[in-house]
Parts: structure tokens; C-alpha cells; sequence
């Protein structure tokens, strides 16, 4: 710490020229450390952003994206206008809903329960055993899913045997909702407990003790103690949650997608995917997508704003 | 702790029995494949609702499956893919970790932020798609598999957080013995960060062995192809038909011989990875902490 101050003193008496070429001297390790990671980012994340601006304009494959012709908002006007505009944003923005309203609680309520158990050996058991989903690839999993929730599969004929229909259930749009969302706390709920678990490991036990002897019962605990403690944890996993609203998983999307779903199953990567890759008209879809990312982006920056102000803990 | 009441005494048994139903629901999944496939095939499809274990006992399908030429392939292209995407990962992480760790260098806090606005601000398909495929020629190429996502931004913090955590004491005495940068993260913070390092590296390993999307995009040979991208003909697209051919089941056992091929293709795409995980577990709650993104 001495050595720290001593420096920043040292610092303060020269000017900005001398105190760069001595930082960079002095750390030139470093700065050579970030360089290759510096260069991958210029390249495999900025470029594409640039390459973002094929939105405004109209790609030709023999142009490029740079050559290709400016056309301003032509796309997005053709998006607004569109019939998937609404059809699109009310799946997507339903989907992501419903994951928020169910699929996020879920790891919370595991960990506070994981937590409380006190046979350590069964607890590993149970953290292995919800873990498990996690690690295994969407393909697989939407290929199981599709397989169980058809005719006579084994989830419809459970189904069937307390009275609902046995027949194909990612045929149904009034269905696909459930699947994603129940399939989602499947897949995710006990890897996501863990960053709770590790936040709960955190909390210092007196602060139980205290409450203990203040006469407060397990439940009491729990909503003064445990959830203070968890509440940081949980805002920013929340913040990060709702800016990516509008990026309902497209992966098991595009894979469990048929015709007979899209009224419900169509969200908005899945369209990009479609209309983009599969039927090549990239500028209108990088519209699409564009729109999409700006939306998120402000929505990260409202929700980080609204919970610094509510309950001072945020992302930045 | 040492006298529980009743009320205690009841909570934590319904707790346990809770948790063993979450535990076995989310299992049975996975126990049905396995039990259906090393069922017989003709058994199996005359089935229908819960097996709690297997109907007979074949192995058919795990021998088609294994006798498949183009399973093979695509594990060993996974295998090729994960193991050299692993070490570019983990090189560019661990590199980029420590030295974004380093807050005292003037410039690291805005290298911080340029990584991190990626995270808010991603890059979106198509033009991914055209930059990478077209601009940069990788299509069909081994390099489209292993660069491209080759950094995490949510593993290069995960890292880092556990780079910062080390004691400063530790490095300037390592530096008054004369000891650069490279020394100091080779010597001292690799071999601290141990519980970080393997659990990045795991999160690396399962994304690209599950990895398939970005084979969609930017491959279209097939010899090419890694495990899950055939997995997907199988299992999505629903087609058994070319390893029915190149097997020898007879016309009639086609249909039921398809389905035991489906699960045991699972298995087989799906164990090594679980076989993998329990052994990094007790990392994962020290690992996982995410620390304040900010530089």
C-alpha cells in the first residue's frame, strides 16, 4: 500500500506525456498480454457490429457488405410495417415474460432449499443430480422433447392418462409456451443455484445468530437475513435478465420451430434465422436484428438505472 | 443447532423429501434414454408411458451406432475441435485475465469496458455470418470452428475476478526478485487460481462439444461435420435412414430398430461430458462468483 501512494504522488508532479510513456514501460507486459485478446474482439465482435450497417443499406453478395448501396430505413419501415412486426414481438416478448415470471425464481427457491439441508452427503446428490441438465447440448435436448411430447411419447401418454389429448404436442401453438418455459427451469434451474449458493455461502452467520437471538424463527431469518443477502446477487442476474428480453434462447427455438407452432413459437431470431441464413435476404433480417439489439440495450441501461435508485445495486 | 423443535424437526424432512422429488424429476429424462435404449426395439415402440426399466436387453443399437462411419467422424472432428478450441481459449483467457487484472496500468480499465460492451452490445447474425464466413474466407475451414468463439467475455470475468482476488504482497516480492509478468502469472497465479482455471476451462470444454450452430453456419461438408450437427439429422430432421442402410436390419424392423438408434445416440454423444463434470464440482460455487464488472 505505501509503495501504491508513494507512486500516485510521484505521478501527480508530471505531465501527461511522461506518465503514459512510464505506464507503458512499466506494464509493457501487460499491454502485450492484451494484444491478442484486443485484436480478437476488433475482429470477431466489432467488425460484425460494423458490419451492422448492411441494415441501411442493400446487400449485394458481388458487392460486399461496403460496396453494397445505401438505402436508409428502408428495412426497418418494411419491418414496422409488416405483419410479423406484431406477431413477432408479442412471442418473443411473451416468451421472455413467462421465463422472467417463472423461470427465474425457480434457482433462488432451489438454493434457499439446497442450503437448508443439513445431510451434507444427500446434498451433493441433489446438486449433482440438477446440474446434470446443464451439460447436456440443445440438440439433445430438443430432440428428447420432441420425442416425448409426441403421440403415445412418453410425457403425452402421461398426459393423456389424466385426461389430456394424446396427440403431438409441439403441434399446438396453444402449447409451446409451457414447453419452453418447463423445459428452461429444467435445463438451467440447478446450474443457476450455484451463483446463489456461492452468495449464500457468503453471509456471515452472525448476522443469524443475531437474529436469533432476537427471537426470530427460520422464516423470519430467512426474509431479514438470507434475502438482504441474497438481494445484489439477485438484481444483477435480474438487470442482465430483463436487458435480454428480447433474446428468447434461439437455438431451441429454431430447432423445435414447425409450421403448425409459429403462431406462438416465431420469435424474432428465430425469423432472422429463416428469412437471413435460409432464405439470404440479410439486410431486411439485420434490420430486424438491429432493431432487436437497440431495444435491449436500452432496456439494460433503464433497468440498471431504475435498481441503483431502488435499491443501490447495479451492473455499473 | 443442538435442540431442534418440532417445527424445525418437520421443515427439514419435508425439505428432504422435496428436493429427493426435484431430484428425481429431473433424472427420469434422462434415465428413460437409457433404459430405452438398450430396450428391444419391438418391445419399446408397443410401449407407451413410463419405463422404470429396461423392456429386454439389446444392444443393436449401440452396435450400429458404433459400426456408423459418419458418428465416428463426427466425434473425432468434436474431439479435435474441443481439445484445440480449449487451448486457444484458455490461452487468450488466462492472458487477457491477468492483465485486465492489473488495475493499477492506465489503459486496462478501458480495455475492460471495450470487452465488456460486447456482452451488452452482441454482434448479431447475419452480419457475424457474412464478416466471419465471407470477408474473413472461413468458410469450411477448421478455423471457423476454434476462433471465432474462442473468447467467453463471461469467463474472461470470472477469470479475472479470481486473478484480482490474489494478494498484491505475493506479486511484489516475486517482482524484487527480478520476476516479469509472464513469470508472475505462470508461477503464482495459475497455480492459485487452480478452482477458477478448471472450472473455465469446463465451461469452454461443454460449450463447444455442444456447440452446433456455428457448424450450421459455416460448414457444408460433411466430413466436416461435428457430433452434433449430425446429431440434429437424426434427432430434428428425424433421419435414421442412411445408418439403417448401411446396417443390415431387415425392412420390417426398420421403424422400431430407428427409435433404440435415436437413444442410443444420445448416450453415446452425451456420457463423456456428464462423466466429467462431478469431478469439477467442488469447484463450481468458488469458481462461479462473479465479482463487479467495472474496470
Amino acid at each position: 500500500m505505501v509503495s501504491a501512494s508513494a507512486r500516485r504522488v510521484q505521478i501527480g508532479r508530471k505531465s501527461l506525456r511522461q506518465r503514459v510513456v512510464k505506464d507503458l514501460r512499466r506494464y509493457k507486459y501487460v499491454y502485450l498480454m492484451l494484444l491478442p485478446l484486443i485484436i480478437w474482439y476488433l475482429l470477431f465482435c466489432y467488425w460484425p457490429l460494423l458490419g451492422n450497417v448492411i441494415a441501411f443499406k442493400d446487400f449485394k453478395p458481388m458487392k460486399g457488405i461496403w460496396g453494397s448501396d445505401w438505402v436508409g430505413f428502408k428495412h426497418f419501415t418494411s419491418f414496422f410495417s409488416s405483419y410479423y412486426f406484431g406477431r413477432l414481438l408479442r412471442n418473443t416478448l411473451l416468451i421472455s415474460i413467462y421465463c422472467i415470471i417463472f423461470s427465474f425464481p425457480a434457482p433462488i427457491i432451489l438454493a434457499l432449499l439446497i442450503n437448508e439441508l443439513r445431510l451434507p452427503r444427500y446434498k451433493r446428490v441433489v446438486q449433482t443430480i440438477t446440474y446434470m441438465p446443464y451439460f447436456i447440448s440443445m440438440i439433445v435436448i430438443c430432440g428428447m422433447l420432441m420425442d416425448f411430447l409426441k403421440k403415445d411419447g412418453v410425457i403425452t401418454s402421461v398426459l393423456a392418462a389424466i385426461g389430456l389429448p394424446n396427440e403431438n404436442y409441439l403441434m399446438m401453438p396453444g402449447a409451446f409456451r409451457t414447453i419452453y418455459v418447463t423445459s428452461d427451469i429444467w435445463q438451467h434451474c440447478g446450474w443457476n443455484s450455484i451463483i446463489y449458493l456461492a452468495a449464500l455461502s457468503s453471509i456471515d452467520q452472525e448476522l443469524y445468530e443475531a437474529a436469533r437471538i432476537d427471537g426470530a424463527g427460520r422464516l423470519r431469518q430467512t426474509w431479514h437475513v438470507t434475502l438482504p443477502g441474497l438481494l445484489p446477487t439477485i438484481m444483477i442476474l435480474l438487470i442482465m435478465r430483463v436487458g435480454a428480453v428480447l433474446n428468447v434462447g434461439y437455438e431451441k427455438i429454431i430447432l423445435l420451430y414447425n409450421a403448425s407452432n409459429a403462431e406462438t413459437s416465431d420469435v424474432i431470431s428465430s425469423f432472422v434465422y429463416r428469412r437471413g441464413i435460409l432464405e439470404a435476404n440479410f439486410s431486411y433480417t439485420t434490420a430486424v436484428d438491429f432493431f432487436n439489439a437497440l431495444i435491449s440495450f436500452v432496456l439494460v441501461i433503464v433497468t440498471n438505472t431504475v435498481s441503483k435508485r431502488k435499491t443501490e445495486y447495479g451492473l455499473w | 443447532m443442538i435442540r431442534q423443535s418440532k417445527g424445525e424437526r418437520t421443515f427439514q424432512a419435508a425439505n428432504v423429501v422435496l428436493l429427493g422429488f426435484v431430484a428425481v424429476l429431473t433424472l427420469y429424462p434422462l434415465l428413460y434414454v437409457l433404459f430405452a435404449s438398450v430396450s428391444d426395439p419391438n418391445l419399446l415402440v408397443r410401449n407407451s408411458g413410463l419405463l422404470l426399466k429396461p423392456l429386454g436387453f439389446e444392444l443393436g443399437a449401440y452396435k450400429i451406432v458404433f459400426n456408423n462411419p459418419d458418428i465416428g467422424n463426427g466425434y473425432v472432428n468434436t474431439l479435435l475441435y474441443m481439445s484445440v478450441g480449449t487451448v486457444i481459449s484458455m490461452t487468450l483467457t488466462i492472458l487477457g485475465a491477468y492483465a485486465l487484472s492489473r488495475r493499477h496500468a492506465m489503459f486496462v480499465k478501458y480495455v475492460m469496458f471495450f470487452a465488456a460492451f460486447t456482452m451488452w452490445f452482441k454482434p448479431s447474425m447475419i452480419p457475424f455470418f457474412l464478416t466471419v464466413g465471407t470477408d474473413m474466407h472461413m468458410k469450411n475451414t477448421f478455423w471457423a470452428m476454434v476462433l471465432p468463439r474462442a473468447i467467453v467475455t463471461y469467463n474472461l470475468i470470472v477469470l479475472r475476478t479470481g486473478f484480482a482476488a490474489v494478494p498484491e504482497s505475493l506479486e511484489e516480492s516475486a517482482r524484487i526478485d527480478g520476476a516479469n509478468d509472464f513469470t508472475i502469472l505462470l508461477r503464482i497465479f495459475v497455480p492459485l487460481c487452480m478452482a477458477n482455471i478448471a472450472v473455465v476451462t469446463l465451461f469452454y470444454m461443454v460449450s463447444k462439444w455442444n456447440s452446433w450452430f456455428d457448424a450450421m453456419l459455416f460448414l457444408n461438408k460433411r466430413p466436416m461435420f461435428p457430433l452434433q450437427l449430425l446429431l440434429r439429422e437424426i434427432l430434428i430432421l428425424n433421419s435414421t435412414d442412411s445408418m439403417l442402410a448401411a446396417s443390415s436390419v431387415g425392412q420390417s424392423d426398420q421403424i422400431p430398430v430407428g427409435e433404440t438408434i435415436k437413444y442410443a445416440t444420445i448416450v453415446v454423444a452425451t456420457l463423456p461430458i456428464l462423466c466429467v463434470y462431478p469431478f469439477i464440482q467442488k469447484y463450481f460455487v468458488k469458481g462461479v462468483m462473479i465479482g463487479a464488472i467495472k474496470g
